[in-house]
This record gives C-alpha cells, sequence and structure tokens, in this order.
C-alpha cells in the first residue's frame, strides 16, 4: 500500500512539473508574451517597454525565469491581477467556492440519476429502456451546454416563470432556499453531459461486475435479486466510479465555465471570461494553472481513495 | 433431463434474445445511418442552401427585423438587424463544417505521429511523449482553448488550429495503445529481421492496421470539434462577425431570449444534429469494425 502510494504520488509530481513547463510555455510563446499587454497602451516608447522588460526580469535566460516561476508557484505567490493589484490566489479563492458548489451540485445528481439508469440498464439489458438510455446519452452528449442552458432559461424563466435566469441569490435575500432555488437550474444544465457519462460508464461497470463468478455463487446460495444486485453487485461496481468521478473534473470545469456564462453565476469560469476580457493575464495564468492542479489533485485523491476501498489494489 | 440440467448451471450468462440482438444491431445500423445521411444533408445544405435563399446573408432588411419565423419571405425569420435567419445559418454551417472537419485532420495527423512514435520506440521516447500528453490533458481544454484564443488573432485558420492542437490527445493514446501490441507480433519481427527500416515498418506493417481505430476516433474528433468551435464562437473568442458560424449566431440570442427565441433555436438544433450525427456515425462504426461483437 505505502509503495503504491508512494508509486502514485511521484508520478503525479512529474505531471505537475510537466503541467507547469505547458503553462508557462503558454505564457511565454504567445506572440507577444507578457509584455503584449503594455505596448498597446498610448504614449508606451520602446524603451519604455525595454525598461519594463528588465524590471519583470524578462531579459534573462528562459530556464532562469521558468524555475523563479515556478518556485513563486510552489511558494503561492501567482503574482497580482492587472485589474485591482489583488493577489491572483485570493482572486481564484473568492469565486471557487461558487463553481465548487455547482459541480459538486452536478455530481450528485449525476450520480443518482446516472447511477440508476446505468444501473436499470445493466439489469435489463437489451430493454427498451436500455435502447432509450443510449441513445438518450449519445444525444445528451451532442447538445452544447450554453445551448442547452438558453433552452432551460426560455423554458423554466420565461415561459414557466418556476426558476431564476441566472445570479446565485437574489440580492437582499440571502436564506437557504434562495440559494437552492437560483441553483436548480445551472446544476441541472451542468449534469446533463454528466448524467450520460455516468450512465454509461456505471452500466458497463455493473455488466462487469453480474457476470462474474461471486455473483453466481451469491445467485446459488438462494439470495434474493434485489440482495444480489444491491449488496454484492453494485457494491463493487460502485469502485470504477471513484475513478470515473476524478476523471471528470475537466469535463465538470469547461462545462461550469459555460454555464457560469449562460446563469451570470459568479465562479472561477466567468472570472476567467472576465479576465480575458481585460487581458488581465495573471489571473487568466492562475486560474489556467489552478484548474490543471484541480485535475491532478482529483485523479490522485480519486485513486487513493480507490486503493483504500478496494482491497485487492493493495496487493500490487 | 440433461438439457435442464445444464440450465440449472448456467442460468444467467444467458445470450441475449436473438429477437433483441437483431433489434440492437438494427437499432445500431439505423443511427449510423440516419447520422450518415444528416452529415451529407447538413453538408449540401450549407453547400448549396445559400444559393437556395432569396436573401444574402448580410443583407440588411431594416424594416423586417426580428421576423418570426414561416411568415414571410425569410422562411426562417431574421435577426436583430434584419438579417435573413436561413441565409446565416447555411452560410455558418459552411463555417462550422469547415473547421471541424478540419481541426480533424489536422489532430489525427498529429495524434498518430505522436502515438505511433511513442508506441513504436517504446522505453523513454514513449513514456515522455505519452507523460506530455497526460499533462496536456490535465488542463480542461476549454479553458485551454480560450487562452490560446486570447493570443491570436481569431480566423478560421487559426481557430482550427487551436482547436486541433487541443484535441489530438486521445488519437495518440489509442494510435500508442495499438501500436504497441503489434509491435511485439510476428510480423513487425520478421518485418525487422529482413532489415526493414523503422519508417517502412511504422507506415506500412504497423499503421496499416490501426486504420479502424484511427477511423472511429476521426469520426468522433469531428464531433468534438465542432462542439467546441460552438463553444469558443459563442463566448466570442472563435469565428468573428459578420462571418457567421453555428457558435458566434447564439451570442447574441441570449438577449433577445423573451422576444425572438428562434434566434436561438435554429444554430443550436444544427449544432446538436451535426454532432450527435457524427458521434451516431462513430459509434456505430465502432461495433462494425469491433470484432469481438460476434463472439459476445
Amino acid at each position: 500500500m505505502g509503495r503504491y502510494l508512494l508509486g502514485r504520488l511521484g508520478q503525479n509530481l512529474v505531471l505537475l512539473w510537466l503541467v507547469s513547463m505547458i503553462g508557462f510555455g503558454v505564457l511565454y510563446l504567445a506572440p507577444g508574451g507578457p509584455l503584449s499587454q503594455f505596448a498597446l497602451v498610448p504614449g508606451m516608447s520602446q524603451e519604455d517597454i525595454a525598461r519594463i522588460a528588465v524590471q519583470m526580469g524578462l531579459d534573462r535566460p528562459l530556464p532562469v525565469q521558468y524555475w523563479e516561476w515556478f518556485t513563486r508557484l510552489l511558494g503561492g505567490d501567482w503574482g497580482r491581477s492587472y485589474r485591482d493589484s489583488q493577489p491572483v490566489l485570493h482572486v481564484i479563492g473568492s469565486h471557487l467556492w461558487a463553481t465548487l458548489e455547482l459541480m459538486i451540485a452536478a455530481t450528485l445528481i449525476a450520480v443518482l440519476l446516472g447511477g440508476w439508469i446505468g444501473v436499470m440498464g445493466a439489469i435489463r439489458r437489451y430493454s427498451f429502456f436500455d435502447y432509450l438510455a443510449t441513445i438518450g446519452a449519445m444525444i445528451a452528449l451532442s447538445i452544447p451546454t450554453f445551448w442547452f442552458g438558453l433552452v432551460t432559461i426560455y423554458v423554466f424563466s420565461v415561459k414557466l416563470g418556476w426558476l431564476p435566469p441566472g445570479n446565485r441569490y437574489t440580492v437582499g435575500d440571502g436564506s437557504f432556499l434562495n440559494y437552492l432555488h437560483h441553483l436548480i437550474a445551472p446544476a441541472l444544465v451542468l449534469a446533463l453531459v454528466e448524467v450520460a457519462i455516468w450512465s454509461r460508464y456505471m452500466r458497463a461497470a455493473m455488466l462487469d461486475v453480474i457476470n462474474q463468478d461471486f455473483i453466481r455463487t451469491a445467485r446459488a446460495k438462494g439470495l434474493p435479486e434485489r440482495q444480489i444486485l444491491l449488496r454484492h453487485a453494485l457494491r463493487n461496481a460502485l469502485i470504477p466510479m471513484i475513478t470515473l468521478a476524478g476523471l471528470q473534473i475537466p469535463t465538470l470545469l469547461g462545462g461550469a465555465l459555460v454555464t457560469e456564462t449562460v446563469f451570470t453565476w459568479p465562479g472561477m469560469g466567468r472570472l476567467f471570461l472576465d479576465s480575458l476580457g481585460y487581458r488581465d493575464y495573471p489571473v487568466v495564468m492562475g486560474i489556467l494553472m489552478f484548474t490543471a492542479v484541480m485535475v491532478l489533485v482529483g485523479n490522485l485523491l480519486a485513486d487513493l481513495l480507490c486503493a483504500v476501498v478496494d482491497p485487492r489494489i493493495r496487493l500490487d | 433431463m440433461a438439457q435442464a440440467a445444464a440450465a440449472a448451471i448456467e442460468p444467467v450468462v444467458l445470450p441475449p434474445p436473438t429477437r433483441h440482438r437483431a433489434l440492437r444491431r438494427f437499432l445500431r445500423h439505423r443511427l449510423a445511418v440516419f447520422g450518415l445521411v444528416t452529415i451529407v444533408l447538413l453538408v449540401l445544405l450549407s453547400a448549396f442552401g445559400p444559393h437556395l435563399v432569396p436573401y444574402d446573408q448580410l443583407f440588411i432588411d431594416i424594416r423586417n427585423r426580428f421576423a418570426p419565423p414561416f411568415v414571410s419571405a425569410h422562411i426562417l425569420g431574421t435577426d436583430p438587424l434584419g438579417r435573413d435567419h436561413a441565409a446565416r445559418l447555411f452560410h455558418a454551417g459552411r463555417i462550422s463544417l469547415t473547421v471541424g472537419f478540419l481541426a480533424m485532420m489536422i489532430s489525427i495527423v498529429i495524434g498518430t505521429v505522436v502515438g505511433a512514435v511513442a508506441g513504436f520506440y517504446g522505453r523513454w521516447v514513449g513514456a515522455v511523449l505519452m507523460r506530455i500528453v497526460d499533462a496536456i490533458l490535465c488542463f480542461p481544454s476549454v479553458f485551454l482553448l480560450l487562452a490560446l484564443a486570447a493570443f491570436i488573432k481569431p480566423n478560421v485558420l487559426t481557430i482550427t488550429l487551436i482547436i486541433a492542437a487541443t484535441s489530438w490527445m486521445e488519437v495518440a493514446r489509442v494510435v500508442q495503445n495499438q501500436i504497441r501490441s503489434l509491435r511485439e507480433r510476428d510480423f513487425t519481427v520478421a518485418a525487422e529481421m529482413i532489415g526493414a527500416s523503422d519508417t517502412a515498418i511504422i507506415f506500412r506493417e504497423l499503421l496499416p492496421n490501426v486504420i479502424g481505430p484511427i477511423v472511429v476516433a476521426a469520426t468522433l474528433t469531428v464531433a468534438r470539434a465542432i462542439l467546441m468551435e460552438s463553444y469558443i464562437s459563442f463566448l466570442g473568442y472563435g469565428i468573428q462577425p459578420p462571418m457567421a458560424s453555428w457558435g458566434n449566431m447564439l451570442n447574441n440570442a441570449q438577449q433577445y431570449l423573451t422576444s425572438a427565441p428562434w434566434l436561438a433555436i435554429f444554430p443550436g438544433v444544427m449544432i446538436t444534429l451535426a454532432v450527435a450525427s457524427f458521434n451516431f456515425v462513430g459509434d456505430g462504426l465502432r461495433d462494425a469494425l469491433d470484432d469481438r461483437l460476434d463472439a459476445q
């Protein structure tokens, strides 16, 4: 177990290092680089730009610059926003919870609804329900999230008036129910793709388990079908789902960006877009790196959790 | 009696009823055919549609702004500037489909080369290349795309390039996996023994055996690329107006959701149709090329 964990940790550190190289590359090899925004300022002369370059340390060799940037990154100094001079990590932190809220809500919906669809599809394999779920999942994966958001707003806010068309809460009303009311629509929109993915994986995992010998043994013992499916099959089929939860973080983050835009949700995705509009590169790069680290940490946690839950992994 | 005993021993792994297996095949087949027909229709509509509509996509008919669909000569209505919605939809199809196809071709080339090299030169080169693939996949693609798009001058070519730059990794994984296992097979060893060069082995012996998975990946990549184009264009960093794409036709639609909902409906339906069709075809191809399916 200890060796396994160390190995996984080492792999992830290598990945983190590669991720930082790519992030640095995107920032510096882009046309104009970090100086491009200064060139846009009227009255800025070549000398001024050269002086800024020296001040920012841009005249030094690339590896040196990278190393400095990377160590500052590890030390938590992610630079300051061009817009309001706030530390980048602080800006990200103030938008993080809104995004996490959406991601967690969508994952919950996906686990419950997608999981149920998947299990039913596996139990009644090749039934009418199974075909419907298969085709439905493929269509759900083809609908652009932002468009589904627009349709949801049109139906539930404009036509029916059941749900608010955006924002996280009504100004002046900070009650829990008000938050929940605002969360429903964006969480459902973000969950669409997730439900589709979870149902497919759940179905496959369940089919995998159902065909194994211990299920046959359970049947041979004469256990009630319900108990076999819930206590024996489902419990084992849920283990690969932990890995899936980790793997879904990039998809969730991308979907959250779009969902937040449509529902004016004050999360990290909207912050990213706003910062792009203001050419606030420290924040843009900060969020890009932050999301990649989230993905890495998420995958690592999923791996560890798998090892804790599944005793078979410890033997490796 | 013997039959009854056998049935009692093997009650679980009953093969699916033949009726349903046929139904499944039929449905899969049907969906793939539906997808293929829809793709052909969409391509034809984008190619010739603009000639069938009596208005130019950029013609501003200011007296007929916000014309609803199916009532006037503007068959699908008009947008806030009074431009014909149908004409713009068809023109947008040209752009979105072109970006999708081109991005797919570029990412297939990159992905195949990287995957083949990584799979063939197993140890160090392969390990390093695949870790880089893993690292790029850590970045959520929408974020990476937008960050890249912010640095470039957006036009059809640059948008295609950055979509391709963020779409080749899955292909590389598929190809690497296949090549790595094929590399151990006898025919590869034989080719090595008669002194064939590495390039010859990769291109003549190995890659022809990977065509199936590559074709499947290519189809799914078109779907992904069309979807990605629509995302970044919707967010304002993709194809720029007045040029229309299905994505950017939707970026003003939200503010007119109450007054002119049809502006939001048609482009979204087109994107979904196109993406779903490519996904259906890809799924059908995967089944058709999967040898194990008959054994099941």
